[in-house]
């Protein structure tokens, strides 16, 4: 396979051809934040968090879904980045009701996380406070509108991995909501093999497994790469 | 255990085609979609068609096109909710589409909508409960050069006030006509 060249952060790297500017960074131990990234299923740069500058263009590009160009020098840490990454993340923080001390993933959530990497300590948007509404009604797994941000994981997840196809979005823009079938509950949803895989993927604590409490619910996003590795090459790395 | 459980799950679920044996428009909608050789990529316009068939999408007949596609509800179900056009409850026999795209914006369009949502009780989007009313808005129907345009009925009026859109639909709800 081809291998380009190409600067990150002042460094040279070699990267192979079809790999994004995510891939090519992390390989070398170059942090881009990621919100709606999943290792193994594929990307639909929903959340941006993860733009990038690169030299000649004066659009910001999202890492996860633009593809490595020999000669490419890419910035993924100034100031004016820093400043939409704060944004993007307030902007997440107001659209929904995200409450971290009575939320069972505090301390495991991704969102969280990256706004305390990013110095979030106010939220300068003016809080929408949508009334949502809280699915227990399978037997296993409860969804929390309230603290879903969209990311599109657990969609899929279910439709790349499990090959389910029970998730979707429906809706557009702030309407948007995760649904299962056709909107019924999800106990009620024919499709669902309750294999939980949406509840691994989930970054925030919208997806849980009933009983988890405050803090409780730690997900084991390995699982998700392991059978990943062994679909795509057959390899099973325990 | 388990394989029998799923098993009787889906037998309880009668595809609705059965169900609908004697409806001619299931068989109308069936060969609309034999013409687009069953394929998936033609969900739109499927769904297109059978709302014209049926008025409304309502989950049987979702349910139908996700089987005869061979897709999952999910998917079939995101596609009628992303686009205005689908609606998924029966309209109201009265229909009044007020545009809000930028040119009937910015010539008060949101002050009609909200005129009518005040008066009928319903948020953009809604029927009345009585079925006679259903309101809606649009992004630009390409009728800018009359802005604000609103559609009665599927007749596309020009320049609508609060007033003559009120004088409308109250000429609708209150006589009956
Ligand atoms: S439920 Fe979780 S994984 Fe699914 S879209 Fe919402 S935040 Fe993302
Ligand atoms: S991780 Fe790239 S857009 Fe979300
Ligand atoms: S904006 Fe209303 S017709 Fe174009």
């Amino acid at each position: 396979m081809a291998a380009k060249t190409l600067t990150i952060d002042g460094q040279m790297i070699s990267a192979e051809e079809n790999q994004t500017v995510l891939q090519a960074a992390r390989d070398h131990d170059i942090p881009i934040p990621t919100l709606c990234h999943l290792e193994g299923v594929a990307d639909v740069g929903a959340c941006r968090l993860c733009l990038v500058e690169i030299a000649g263009t004066p659009k910001l590009l999202p890492a996860c879904v633009t593809r490595v160009a020999e000669g490419m020098v890419v910035t993924t840490n100034s100031e004016r980045l820093r400043n939409y990454r704060r944004m993007i993340l307030e902007l997440l923080f107001a659209e929904r009701n995200h409450p971290c001390a009575v939320c069972v993933s505090n301390g495991h959530c991704e969102l969280q996380a990256l706004a305390m990497n990013h110095g979030m300590d106010h939220v300068r948007f003016e809080y929408r406070h949508p009334r949502l509404e809280l699915d227990l009604s399978h037997r296993l797994f409860g969804m929390d509108h309230n603290r879903c941000i969209l990311c599109s994981r657990c969609v899929r997840v279910c439709w790349t991995i499990e090959g389910a196809g029970t998730k979707s979005v429906a809706g557009r823009g702030a309407a948007s909501r995760i649904v299962t079938d056709l909107n019924q509950p999800w106990g009620e949803s024919t499709t669902c093999t309750a294999c939980g895989k949406c509840v691994q993927s989930c970054p925030t604590g919208a997806l849980f497994y009933k009983g988890a409490t405050v803090g409780e619910m730690q997900r084991d996003r390995d699982k998700l790469e392991y059978i990943v590795t062994a679909r795509e090459k057959q390899q099973w790395i325990v | 255990m388990i394989a029998t459980l799923a098993r009787s799950k889906r037998l309880a679920q009668q595809p609705p085609v059965s169900r609908n044996a004697g409806d001619k428009r299931y068989r109308i909608l069936e060969t609309q979609m034999k013409r687009h050789q069953f394929k998936q990529d033609a969900l739109i316009e499927v769904l297109h068609k059978a709302q014209e068939l049926f008025g409304f999408l309502d989950n049987d007949l979702m349910t139908f096109v996700a089987q005869q596609l061979k897709l999952p509800p999910s998917r079939v179900f995101g596609v009628a909710t992303f686009y205005h056009f689908f609606n998924l409850k029966p309209k109201g026999a009265h229909s009044c589409v007020v545009c809000m795209g930028t040119a009937c914006y910015v010539k008060g369009a949101d002050k009609v909508v909200a005129a009518l949502e005040r008066y009928a009780g319903i948020r953009a989007g809604d029927t009345t409960p009585d079925g006679k009313f259903s309101l809606a808005t649009a992004r630009c129907i390409g009728a800018c050069g009359i802005a604000p345009a609103v559609v009665y009925d599927g007749v596309v009026t020009a320049r609508q006030t609060p007033e003559t859109s009120l004088a409308m639909v109250k000429g609708w709800l209150e006589h009956g006509s």
